[in-house]
């Protein structure tokens, strides 16, 4: 038996958080938010109780300003899995209209995707959260727990942290507080797209370089992904060969140029690549330490 | 899904996939510049992107320390806004990179404020270690604080990372006594071990970190770089030859037909048809098949995490382990370990905590301190309790049998963390050593097994809480509740209730004096033999004389009885009425009803006085917990989540 490589290990080191979850929580659920990490985590959740099925639910935060490759992705993946999808909207911000182009990302995300998915996971009673989150995607993340502990407020301490030793994650909260669980705490990026090519899993195409229409906005290019997204005077959607490193809600995430069109190029570009792939995201640039402060307001 | 057509860059996939993983930590005290070193290492193995870069000069105009137009490298590694303004780092950070030949795990701990908390969370999955030492400072007593920890966290590969080398003049002769020194105290921890490598560098200019250092006056060290040690250390020993162990996880029915046994395997390797035991029950198996998504294997080994099947229908549960037939685990309830407390709240020997130890819990508690690790001078003190960051040998003792192997021999088999049963707090971390036999058990089990001795095993003291009053004065419900706030602290109880021991032991009795009198001594008869047996007993009878209270208190030692009168007007009683009796002996149908057509004593000097009428058994109940807490009867973690 050769060694095991460090993608056998970093799977065999989630299934084993996985497993654990499903094994200490009431009520767990998977957030899967369609990009490539949980394409990855969901594959891993399959794995881990093969033969049957995942022990819990799936949820999908949405915020309906996702890309729309990225829901007919989300419903064709479901039907092939056989699985059943929970999809949660914050109904009072679909009432108020609340949107990244009217109110700005940092009103948007904290209503649709801060609160939101605090609404369902008071709704539905879930006492563990399984997001895909990575410790390397971004500074304030490097300190984060495997298990994350949550206030019945939904709030991240730092100070209430418990210490993880060896394997042992401690789960146990009294009712009401909940955890966090983030099985791919210690992939890296291109550990995700090693493991992606290796187990040769479907991802959105959005990921893939195509000619698409794109507007250049404060320095990151934007796709026009449906008439909901204003122009700007002067603003001419360019046909231009792009591809998307991290996908959320698409007046908030910037393309790169790009022509990596398999998983392969992607990984070759990765590998020669000179920016990191939070780059695109906006939100992170709202203040030094931005993701911290959201971080403790419960977002992922 | 396209693939690529270019079989070198194929090539490259394949190796990048395949490379092994190297986990280690770093630690230093405050300047050493660890974090410098890290951000070094990470700047030179190009794990940093552009926009990374620039927000890192951005930073190290505004906040940093390394002079004008200079990166501060340690601004990569030190992530939350509260520890950049303080210029502090207060918990574990993970930092990856990879080269092409390694990928690797560095868990960063800060070198100061609780060092030893995050020190052990590093080193417990670290398979090597970085020592910071300032070359100006020498091997200071951190260093060795470090060193003692790596040991005892048993870390099996420990380099010394001299840094500020430029600030020395690269002068050999610091480099040669920080080398002896650390040979010196590494042979005084464990005379078998080699002493560490020390590598003089500059992780500021990178001398000696990835690449060599071209300086001149730095030619006499013909040692390896650090990259070049983190690169050539054999990776994981992973028990890959010892004998087969898997913590049982999750047990896998997706239908009546299969039942597969998840877990990681902890060591060793499996194969279809192997003889296995599963302890602690030690029954035995043969393994039938070892199912993943991908197929079935025809071999697992230590690392992997697989489903198993046995041939036979053995009843198996998460915290059982499937061994090896020939060289199963041990199994035992008590064990010697050495134990690190990572909390502010303290240890208490004979406090029931919960033991996490692999995949099982078991209710655990320390019978023993035999002493306290003085880290600085490796020493061993007595001590009556632990506080934060303190390191002790004791004595275990748990509620139920576990598999396990000495910390020594594997450490995921012999590891352990305590956990707060109220708070859930993650309380302390510990090795086990050995599982005591019966004979070297003799020196601390209690001789005579009495009541203090029962006591002792359960953690807090015995006695009983008298509930009296009038019927419907709230007795039972408040004894309820406080028997479930009791249950939650970890405190064994009975509740006594005079309706339910009259269904049973008396019965044949009924509500004469005579009888009553009776009715009372049997439940201070039977009150006292559970108190005995370690258990605080929560009685609920009307117990309308006070000479049969008195009586019920001299059955018990001094302390050990609390009188508590829950008193309510009678009118208020009959509103109530929850059993109809009321209304029963207004109607003549019960002669002799306390309060109506019998005498009520009311008690003279009750231990706790509770009017029913004026507050909600809720808060009556927590003012019993109170008094409890507030006289010393029992001793309580403190309230609230961490």
């Amino acid at each position: 038996m050769p060694e095991l490589t460090h993608l056998d290990r970093l799977e065999s080191e989630s299934i084993h958080i996985l497993r654990e979850t499903a094994a200490q929580f009431r009520n767990p659920v998977l957030l899967y938010s369609i990009g490539k990490d949980s394409s990855v985590l969901l594959h891993l959740a399959l794995k881990a109780f093969y033969p049957g099925k995942p022990p819990f639910r799936l949820m999908h935060v949405d915020t309906l300003w996702k890309f729309r490759d990225m829901i007919a992705f989300r419903d064709r993946r479901m039907q092939e899995l056989g699985l059943d999808l929970l999809v949660h909207v914050n109904e009072d911000g679909r009432r108020e209209g609340v949107s990244p182009v009217t109110h700005g990302s940092a009103v948007h995300t904290d209503i649709m995707k801060t609160v939101a998915l605090r609404q369902a996971l008071d709704t539905w009673g879930f006492d563990a959260a399984i997001g895909g989150a990575r410790r390397d995607e971004e500074k304030s993340r490097a300190k984060e727990r495997v298990f994350s502990f949550r206030t019945a407020a939904h709030r991240w301490e730092p100070r209430a942290q418990r210490p993880e030793l060896w394997s042992l994650y401690n789960g146990r909260i009294a009712p009401g507080e909940s955890i966090r669980v983030f099985p791919l705490s210690n992939w890296t990026e291109l550990d995700v797209w090693l493991y992606i090519a290796r187990e040769n899993l479907p991802v959105v195409p959005l990921y893939f370089a195509a000619p698409r229409p794109v507007v250049e906005r404060d320095g990151a290019l934007i796709l026009v992904d449906d008439d909901r997204l204003p122009l700007r005077p002067g603003e001419v959607p360019a046909q231009k060969q792009v591809r998307f490193r991290t996908l959320g809600c698409y007046p908030l995430t910037g393309a790169i140029e790009s022509t990596a069109a398999t998983v392969p190029d992607i990984i070759r570009e990765m590998m020669a690549a000179r920016t990191s792939e939070r780059q695109g995201r906006i939100i992170d640039r709202d203040g030094g330490a931005s993701m911290e402060a959201k971080k403790q307001e419960g977002y992922f | 899904m396209s693939v690529t057509s270019d079989p070198a860059f194929e090539a490259l996939l394949k190796e990048r996939e395949n490379r092994p993983l190297l986990r280690f930590l770093t630690c230093g005290s405050v300047d050493d510049g660890k974090s410098t070193l890290i951000g070094r290492l990470l700047y030179d193995c190009q794990a940093l992107f552009d926009d990374q870069l620039d927000s890192l000069k951005a930073d190290s105009a505004r906040f940093g320390t390394t002079g004008q137009g200079a990166l501060d490298l340690a601004l990569l590694v030190d992530g939350l806004a509260s520890e950049r303004e303080q210029g502090i780092t207060i918990d574990v950070a993970w930092r990856y990179f990879s080269t092409p030949r390694r990928a690797f795990i560095v868990a960063d701990t800060p070198g100061h404020e609780q060092y030893t908390r995050n020190m052990v969370t590093g080193a417990s999955t670290a398979r090597a270690a970085v020592v910071l030492v300032d070359a100006r400072k020498g091997l200071s007593t951190q260093t060795r604080r470090h060193l003692a920890l790596l040991h005892l966290m048993g870390v099996p590969d420990v380099v010394l990372a001299v840094n500020k080398m430029d600030q020395v003049g690269w002068d050999e002769t610091v480099h040669a006594t920080i080398q002896a020194e650390a040979a010196a105290f590494s042979l005084q921890l464990d005379g078998t071990a080699p002493a560490p490598l020390a590598i003089p560098l500059c992780a500021l200019s990178g001398d000696n970190v990835c690449t060599r250092t071209g300086l001149a006056e730095a030619a006499w060290y013909t040692g390896p770089t650090l990259l070049e040690w983190l690169e050539n250390l054999p990776v994981a020993r992973d028990a890959q030859d010892d004998p087969f162990r898997l913590p049982v996880q999750y047990v896998i029915r997706p239908d009546s037909s299969f039942r597969g046994f998840a877990g990681r395997i902890a060591a060793g390797r499996v194969r279809p048809g192997d003889a296995v035991c599963v302890l602690p029950s030690g029954q035995r198996s043969t393994v039938a098949r070892i199912v993943t998504f991908d197929g079935d294997l025809p071999e697992a080994v230590a690392g992997q995490s697989v489903t198993l099947t046995l041939a036979d229908e053995i009843d198996i549960t998460r915290g059982d382990m499937l061994c090896a037939a020939q060289e199963p685990a041990g199994v035992s309830d008590q064990f010697s370990a050495r134990l690190v407390w990572l909390s502010d709240t303290p240890l208490l020997p004979q406090r029931g905590y919960l033991m996490r130890l692999g995949t099982a819990t078991a209710g655990a508690r320390v019978m023993q301190i035999k002493s306290r690790t003085d880290i600085d001078t490796l020493g061993e003190r007595p001590a009556s309790t632990l506080g934060l960051n303190d390191i002790a040998r004791v004595s275990l003792s748990l509620d139920r049998p576990l598999a396990f192997d000495p910390y020594s021999e594997n450490r995921d088999t012999g590891s352990f963390i305590l956990i707060d049963r109220h708070t859930n707090e993650t309380l302390g971390c510990g090795m086990l050593d050995f599982a005591y036999r019966r004979a070297e058990n003799i020196h601390w089990q209690p001789l005579k097994v009495d009541a203090p001795a029962r006591e002792a095993l359960m953690g807090h003291r015995s006695g009983v809480l008298w509930f009296t009053g009038l019927s419907g004065a709230g007795k039972s419900t408040i004894a309820d509740r406080l028997e479930q706030k009791l249950h939650h602290l970890g405190i064994h109880t009975m509740l006594l209730d005079g309706d339910n021991v009259r269904h049973g032991l008396n019965r044949d009795l009924g509500f004469t004096d005579a009888d009553r009198v009776e009715n009372i001594r049997r439940f201070s008869e039977v009150a006292r033999l559970m108190a005995d047996a370690g258990l605080l007993v929560l009685v609920s009878v009307i117990s309308p004389f006070r000479a049969e209270r008195t009586m019920a208190r001299s059955l018990l030692p001094e302390g050990r009885f609390l009188e508590i009168f829950v008193d309510a007007p009678l009118e208020v009683c009959e509103e109530r009425d929850p059993k109809g009796l009321y209304r029963k002996a207004r109607a003549g149908q019960i002669p002799n009803l306390t309060g109506i057509g019998s005498v009520y004593e009311p008690p003279e000097a009750p231990d706790l006085h509770l009017e029913s009428h004026r507050a909600s058994a809720e808060v009556l109940a927590d003012r019993v917990l109170d008094h409890l807490e507030r006289t010393g009867f029992l001793q309580l973690p403190p309230q609230g989540a961490p």
